[in-house]
């Protein structure tokens, strides 16, 4: 038989109708429907950046002169770097990129510039964060160029033998924390905080939805339970399965993937914890907020989306437009980003960590508040 | 504590948007009597019902239950009710002990395991104690709700259509454990569509279209009315009952099977209407009580001709 046989256009009509109908009334689905492109084309279109410009560089200099100037302004006008401090020595400079404040060092030894009139071709180091390979590759490409071009624009006149024949001096790199540019290593951490995101908000989005729905919440309501016991305790189950997750990742990615662990395990733990708390947090509000487990779903996807974009797991963070970088600033998987690669790739201490700890406290405190104050306490 | 009500609320108001559901409801329920709740679907029993017990806040009025009042403090009453929501909602994923333990939990019992067999040992459920609660049937469902909502001692139940759905002996076997309980003091206020439960209880109240009509016992409510009503058996009722509707003095005639309710409250002229009409046709005819199912339906039809069609 034709799945034609005794078709009746009008029945036909009257799914199509009453389904357009639904959908009208189905005031989230709607704005999914008008703001999924929208989202998705700007962050896609200008927040997403896969030749990263403007990286925060720090200059730690033993050598001031005309030739180090040109050098430094060459690297500006290159528009892959910005220079945002001076630093007095190599180990603040270690600092500074342990704690991803800035993504590369130039170093210029002492006795650079004379090093280069006595034809001596001295060198300049360059040190990486090369945790994530894209932030870092088509910037140290362009590395190599410059030297080329301080000779030209300096070395004139008399010294113009110096800019002949090979450089005049030597551009060395140094990649620190993923020295062979190995995607895993930032991938694996990163996809840590990306699972976490979504299995701990999409499970707690559910938990007061699904009271709502099966009716049950009436009898919660009635009984003397404060808000604060319901939501606190509808997240703890949550937080051991968080907890049980992560270790699943931690062990995949040592023993499967070979991700090397340069930190402490305890610190790792404690970052975990400080994040699926911030999630549980959002899922409960979430859930608060949404009327039905469908529009629960729906907002936990429109959070995850974000998530996904801006917090520096797909994209390098700092190749990213300010206001993009704002959004990722209020997103705790941006933190946690740089908590994990930290601990993994970096070894961190609790100093290097702490910058990227407290926002996660700060996040978790305000959206419980958020979430308390949503609770519904009446079924008004 | 508070004159001895158990709830003393008045002048309650609800709207849900525009909608205005609860009118200006004013009740009492003295300590120790079983109210009963009644009136139409829709008319705002669940609604006023909610407000009491503090999932609702209402518009305006002000009352109080056990002696709390009901918009300050909801926790306190929270604590010493048992409320029986209309749909069944206790866990459906949870086994009946679960359930009941989680209750006792929430209301901090000092031998919680004590009270929970205890429980399970009245409802008879000891043996199933480990049987996931969806899978009772609807009839247990409604006793293990009642025996949840007893199990932290309230002094006050509020139950809403405790029996809709119910097949008749387990209705009889659940008023007479409200009588029990309310000989022991304890208050109710029950909401029921059956008139036979409305004659058990000690007072009532009638609720239509959001507004209290009536509230007394069933003899003060019925004798407000002033219906004058006579019970008339025989052959075909039904068209006897169109052609009465049009009869000066007849104001509601209701079938009851194989008898039809005839009311008025101008006795003599109904009297003569049905005499005139019914003699000589075979029509048994005696006049009787007006009962609570005649006064109710009398009491519909006026507030809807108050309201005016379509309100
Ligand atoms: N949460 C709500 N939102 C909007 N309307 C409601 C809500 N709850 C009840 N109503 C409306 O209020 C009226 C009274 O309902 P209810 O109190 O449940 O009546 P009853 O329990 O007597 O059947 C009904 O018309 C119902 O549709
Ligand atoms: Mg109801």
């Amino acid at each position: 038989m034709s799945p034609l046989n005794g078709f009746s256009l009008s029945r036909w009509w009257s799914i199509v109708l009453k389904e357009f109908l639904q959908l009208r009334r189905d005031r989230l689905t709607f704005a999914m429907i008008v703001g999924i492109p929208l989202v998705q084309l700007t962050l896609f279109g200008y927040a997403i950046n896969t030749d990263p410009r403007h990286m925060p560089t720090a200059v730690i200099s033993a050598d001031h002169s005309e030739m180090t100037r040109t050098m430094i302004a060459s690297m500006k006008t290159s528009g892959y770097f910005d220079i945002v401090a001076e630093l007095p020595d190599e180990e603040a400079g270690r600092a500074a990129l342990a704690r991803g404040e800035v993504q590369f060092i130039l170093n210029i030894p002492a006795g650079f510039t004379r090093g280069v009139l006595r034809g001596e071709r001295p060198a300049l180091l360059v040190e990486a964060d090369a945790t994530d390979p894209m932030a870092t590759g088509m910037a140290l490409a362009s590395i190599d160029r410059l030297a080329a071009v301080v000779a030209a624009k300096d070395l004139t006149g008399p010294l113009a033998f110096l800019a002949a024949g090979q450089a005049p001096f030597d551009v060395r790199v140094h990649r620190l924390y993923n020295p062979e540019g190995i995607t895993q290593y930032n991938i694996i951490p990163g996809l840590m905080g990306v699972i976490l995101t979504m299995t701990m908000v999409l499970m707690t989005g559910l938990a007061i939805t699904k009271e709502l729905e099966r009716g049950t919440m009436e009898n919660l309501l009635a009984m003397p339970v404060r808000p604060f016991e319901v939501m606190t305790g509808k997240i703890v189950p949550y937080i051991a399965i968080g907890l049980i997750q992560a270790t699943i990742i931690v062990l995949a990615a040592r023993i499967a993937f070979r991700i090397p662990f340069a930190g402490s395990v305890v610190m790792l733990y404690v970052a975990v914890l400080l994040f699926v708390a911030a999630n549980l947090t959002v899922g409960i509000t979430l859930s608060s907020l949404a009327k039905n487990q469908l529009q629960a779903m729906q907002m936990t996807f429109f959070y995850f989306l974000p998530n996904i974009l801006l917090s520096g797991f797909m994209f390098p963070f700092q190749g990213m437009p300010s206001w993009a970088r704002f959004i990722g600033n209020l997103l705790p998987l941006t933190y946690f980003n740089r908590l994990t690669r930290g601990i993994f790739l970096k070894g961190n201490g609790w100093w290097d960590l702490w910058p990227n700890l407290w926002p996660l406290m700060v996040f978790t405190v305000v959206v419980m508040t958020v979430a308390v104050k949503f609770y519904r306490r009446t079924l008004d | 504590m508070s004159d001895g009500y158990a709830i003393d609320v008045s002048g309650l108001n609800k709207h849900f948007g525009d909608k205005h559901v609860v009118k200006d409801v004013s009740l009492r329920v003295r300590r120790g009597e079983i109210l009963g709740f009644l009136g139409p679907n829709g008319s705002g029993k669940t609604t006023t019902i909610r407000m009491m017990c503090g999932l609702l806040k209402p518009d305006s009025g002000s009352g109080t239950c056990l002696g709390f009042d009901i918009r300050r403090d909801s926790g306190q009453i929270k604590r010493r009710v048992g409320y029986m929501t209309q749909k069944f909602s206790y866990w459906d994923d949870l086994t009946i002990r679960e359930n009941l333990d989680f209750v006792a939990r929430m209301y901090d019992m000092p031998d919680r395991s004590g009270a929970v067999g205890r429980t399970l040992t009245g409802l008879g459920l000891t043996d199933r104690a480990n049987q996931l609660t969806g899978t009772l049937s609807g009839g247990w469902k409604q006793r293990l709700a009642l025996a949840a909502c007893l199990l932290h001692d309230p002094e006050l139940l509020l139950l809403d259509e405790p029996t809709a759905g119910v097949d008749p002996g387990a209705r009889r076997d659940f008023w007479e454990e409200l009588q029990r309980l309310s000989a022991a003091g304890i208050s109710v206020l029950v909401s029921t569509h059956y008139m036979d439960e409305a004659e058990r209880c000690h007072k009532l109240a009638y609720l239509s279209e959001g507004r209290l009509l009536a509230q007394g016992t069933s003899q003060e409510v019925i004798a407000t009315q002033g219906l004058i009503t006579w019970a008339i058996h025989g052959g075909n009722l039904s068209n006897l009952s169109e052609t009465l509707q049009r009869l000066p003095g007849v104001e509601q005639t209701v079938l009851f099977g194989a008898m039809l309710h005839v009311s008025g409250r101008d006795g003599e002229l109904l009297e003569r209407t049905l005499r005139a009409t019914a003699s000589g046709t075979g029509f048994r005819m005696e006049k009787v009580d007006t009962g609570l199912e005649d006064v109710f339906i009398y009491k519909m039809k006026q507030s809807a001709k108050e309201s005016g069609p379509g309100a």
